[in-house]
């Protein structure tokens, strides 16, 4: 016998809740326990009180997995509201990366010029260092890091993704 | 106003919430707690003896009396040996509230001794969970973790009190009705998904009531709503384990329990069904059987508190959030005005009728040898005038409670059906009595499962509490050696219960009286003898050593894939099958 697998959707939920202690473990946890997968979490606070965060999630799960992983999140006391972006519509994701590249030479030059062409900012610069900054999709973010594995790659920090629904409604 | 300690504004705060009962065990995280409760002298608090029977003993009283539950238990060790039990009222969403004791803030982190993350520990087998930092909010936590344990789906709610907390003061109010920010279940259901509902059991040549343990937490009035519809629509009613009761065993529309140990009956009727309305039943593996063969030409409509259970194993065609009480109101209420006539069920009655003549229940008896069945039966027929309350362990015995013994009325029938804890029936009995003072209580046991909180039988000597155990004796874990005799050629894997206990002895060494039934014609006149006793009982009945429990579907097997005779047991299944729980 083997173990056997289903095939997935990638979607992207924005996760309304009550800033308390505990509650990014709650959600975290609520994933492990039942079997959903996170491919990304981002948590912030969104009110000048900060009593209420936004968490943003990336996952992947079937279609009936999907409607579960919103209603078990629902379910959670502290849990304002759940929106799964990527069916209430066109929403836009962004993710920011810092990314350490050393070198000398020529290929610290084309370093900075890749880093023009993706819009990156140097954020830090030694004379054989560079960090840059650079915000975009996952996919343009991966592009990125893979180049700049070219030209010497130290280090990178990545925040996941943050999505918000286009248009002026919120979502 | 003054201010008090964070214990004794506890002690307060569970008083205003009309506390009567709180099952515990003292420690030294939770000294300031007792000590409050020692001088308010307002709660009554039941010592256990272990601090998961204080978590059963608080489902035993919830369930049985529709109040929520209340543990009390210190740091470490004593919550950590409460988790079960809160993991049992999750899966049965038993209103319960417990609270534990926590080392000192300031220590917390530290390895204190005694320390254990409890809402670590607790946050995925609670509904919810709080530690308190500051007694000026205790206060207001104590009446949230009831509103939320006895609220939407009940549950359990774990309020973790760090001992400086209980010692250090603040003000306390009674606060007035709450609103939660986030929290606000929906238990009024949706006009149009009731019309639809009605519309659509209206319609139905075949229709089944599935009914569950949401309406037994919807309240007694829920049970008599259903009553109600099925006298309206003429529709059979099916239960799961956990609803058992809500419709009377002995009504003319009562198919038995369905499921893996549920009824021919039952279960063909779900199979050839046209409609099925689940209320307050969550479409559990144990009750579905294999996915693809449910109820494959029905129409489903699912009633549930919950929208996390719709659609999470079945797909439905449409869902009424709601609580099942309401939700039945709304539909008798549509039923009536729209006048619709009592449906022509006859055809469909003829076709359960024949399911009902194949006897399902019946099993052969031989010499003085006594056939558990019979054991049941005769519990039944000698206590149900007297509408017992039964609680039972898990396992075998269990099950044969559910098929064999009838029952009428809610909240008369406990027993830990989603989490399956042996264990469970003699707290939970003494919590039952505890809240029904004149009942008659009796838990229907095994002799595996009772000694997993055997050390009960010292808290209910203690109380003077009159439960009675009923063991059934066939010095196996029996359900274990079922399952190894269909699954692995009869390979009986430690199922044996080897050095058992004198019972009869045990009992009486705990203040209990002590009986032994042998032979068939003993059980009459023990059970008579059981009953006679105004003290515990702790009856040994010894059966049929190797009888198993039919009929039975096998794991991941289809409704119309059940073994109703032993004779028809093969030997060793595939790989996929031993698999599957």
């Amino acid at each position: 016998m083997h173990i056997k697998t289903e095939t997935v959707e990638r979607h992207t939920l924005a996760v309304i809740v009550d800033n308390e202690p505990g509650i990014l473990a709650r959600i975290a946890g609520l994933f492990t326990a039942r079997g959903y997968n996170i491919q990304s979490l981002t948590v912030s606070e969104i009110t000048q009180d900060k009593a209420v965060s936004r968490i943003t999630i990336v996952t992947s799960a079937s279609p009936p997995v999907m409607e579960q992983i919103i209603a078990q999140l629902d379910r959670l006391v502290p849990v304002h509201k759940v929106v799964d972006l990527t069916v209430a519509g066109d929403h836009v994701e962004r993710e920011l990366a810092l990314v350490k590249v050393a070198g000398s030479g020529d290929r610290r030059i084309e370093a900075l010029r890749l880093a023009e062409v993706y819009r990156a900012r140097v954020v830090d610069a030694t004379i054989s260092s560079f960090v840059f900054e650079v915000t975009g999709t996952i996919s343009k973010i991966d592009k990125f890091v893979e180049l700049m594995g070219e030209v010497g790659l130290v280090e990178v920090a990545r925040t996941g993704i943050v999505a918000i629904a286009r248009g002026r409604e919120a979502a | 106003m003054t201010e008090r300690s964070g214990a004794d504004i506890l002690v307060e705060a569970l008083c205003d919430l009309g506390v009567e009962v709180i099952f515990g065990y003292p420690g030294g995280a939770v000294l300031p707690i007792y000590d409050a409760m020692f001088r308010s002298k307002r709660i009554r608090h039941i010592l256990v003896r272990h601090e998961q029977a204080a978590t059963h003993a608080a489902e035993g009283y919830a369930r049985s009396t529709g109040k929520p539950g209340v543990v009390l238990v210190t740091s470490g060790p004593g919550a950590t040996n409460a988790v079960t039990g809160i993991t049992d009222a999750l899966l049965d969403s038993i209103p319960m509230v417990v609270i534990t004791g926590q080392v000192p803030t300031a220590l917390i982190g530290t390895d204190a001794f005694q320390e254990a993350d409890t809402v670590g520990i607790t946050r995925h087998c609670s509904k919810h969970n709080y530690l308190v930092k500051d007694p000026a909010h205790l206060g207001a936590v104590v009446h949230e973790a009831f509103h939320i344990a006895t609220s939407g789906r009940p549950g359990p709610v774990v309020i973790d009190i760090p001992k400086d907390v209980q010692v250090a003061t603040a003000r306390y109010t009674r606060p007035g009705p709450i609103q939660h920010k986030t929290y606000r279940p929906q238990v009024k259901p949706d006009r149009q998904a009731i019309e639809a509902a009605v519309d659509m059991l209206a319609a139905a040549e075949r229709p089944v009531l599935y009914t569950g343990g949401g309406i037994i937490n919807a309240g007694p009035a829920a049970s008599q709503l259903l009553r109600e519809l099925v006298r309206l629509t003429g529709a059979p009613v099916t239960s799961t384990l956990m609803g058992l009761g809500a419709y009377p065993a002995t009504g003319p529309h009562w198919l038995g329990m369905l499921g893996m140990h549920g009824t021919y009956e039952a279960n063909m009727a779900m199979n050839q069904a046209d409609l099925v309305l689940a209320i307050g039943s969550r479409f559990d593996d144990r009750v579905t059987g294999r996915l693809d063969a449910f109820s494959p030409g029905s129409r489903k409509v699912h009633i549930d508190i919950d929208r996390s259970s719709v659609n999470k194993n079945v797909r439905v065609d449409l869902a009424v959030i709601a609580d099942a009480g309401r939700a039945l109101e709304d539909m008798i209420h549509v039923w009536k005005a729209r006048q619709h006539p009592k449906p022509d069920l006859s055809e469909w009655n003829r076709r359960i009728d024949g399911w009902r003549a194949v006897r399902c229940l019946d099993f052969p008896e031989a010499g003085s040898e006594i056939m558990p069945q019979r054991a049941i039966r005769a519990l039944y027929e000698a206590t149900k005038d007297r509408a017992p309350i039964i609680t039972t362990e898990v396992g075998q015995h269990q099950m044969w409670a559910a098929q064999h013994f009838g029952f009428d009325a809610p909240n008369k029938w406990l027993t830990s059906g989603g989490l399956g804890t042996m264990g469970y029936g003699l707290p939970a009995a003494i919590g039952a009595q505890l809240g029904n003072p004149r009942a008659l209580v009796i838990d229907i046991a095994g002799e595996a499962s009772i000694q997993m909180n055997i050390q009960e039988l010292a808290t209910a000597t203690q109380y003077r509490l009159p439960v009675k155990i009923f063991i059934l004796n066939n010095e196996y874990m029996g359900m274990v050696r079922q399952w190894q005799e269909l699954t692995y050629s009869s390979r009986y894997a430690e199922s044996y219960s080897e050095s058992l206990p004198d019972f009869v002895k045990l009992a009486e060494a705990y203040g209990w009286k002590g009986i032994r039934i042998e032979t068939r014609d003993q059980l009459d006149g023990g059970i008579a003898d059981m009953l006679a006793h105004d003290g515990p009982v702790l009856v040994d009945c010894m059966v049929s050593k190797l009888t198993n429990c039919f009929p039975m579907i096998p794991s991941g097997a289809a409704h119309t894939d059940m073994i109703l005779q032993a004779n028809e047991v093969s030997g060793e299944m595939d790989d996929e099958a031993k698999a599957l729980v």
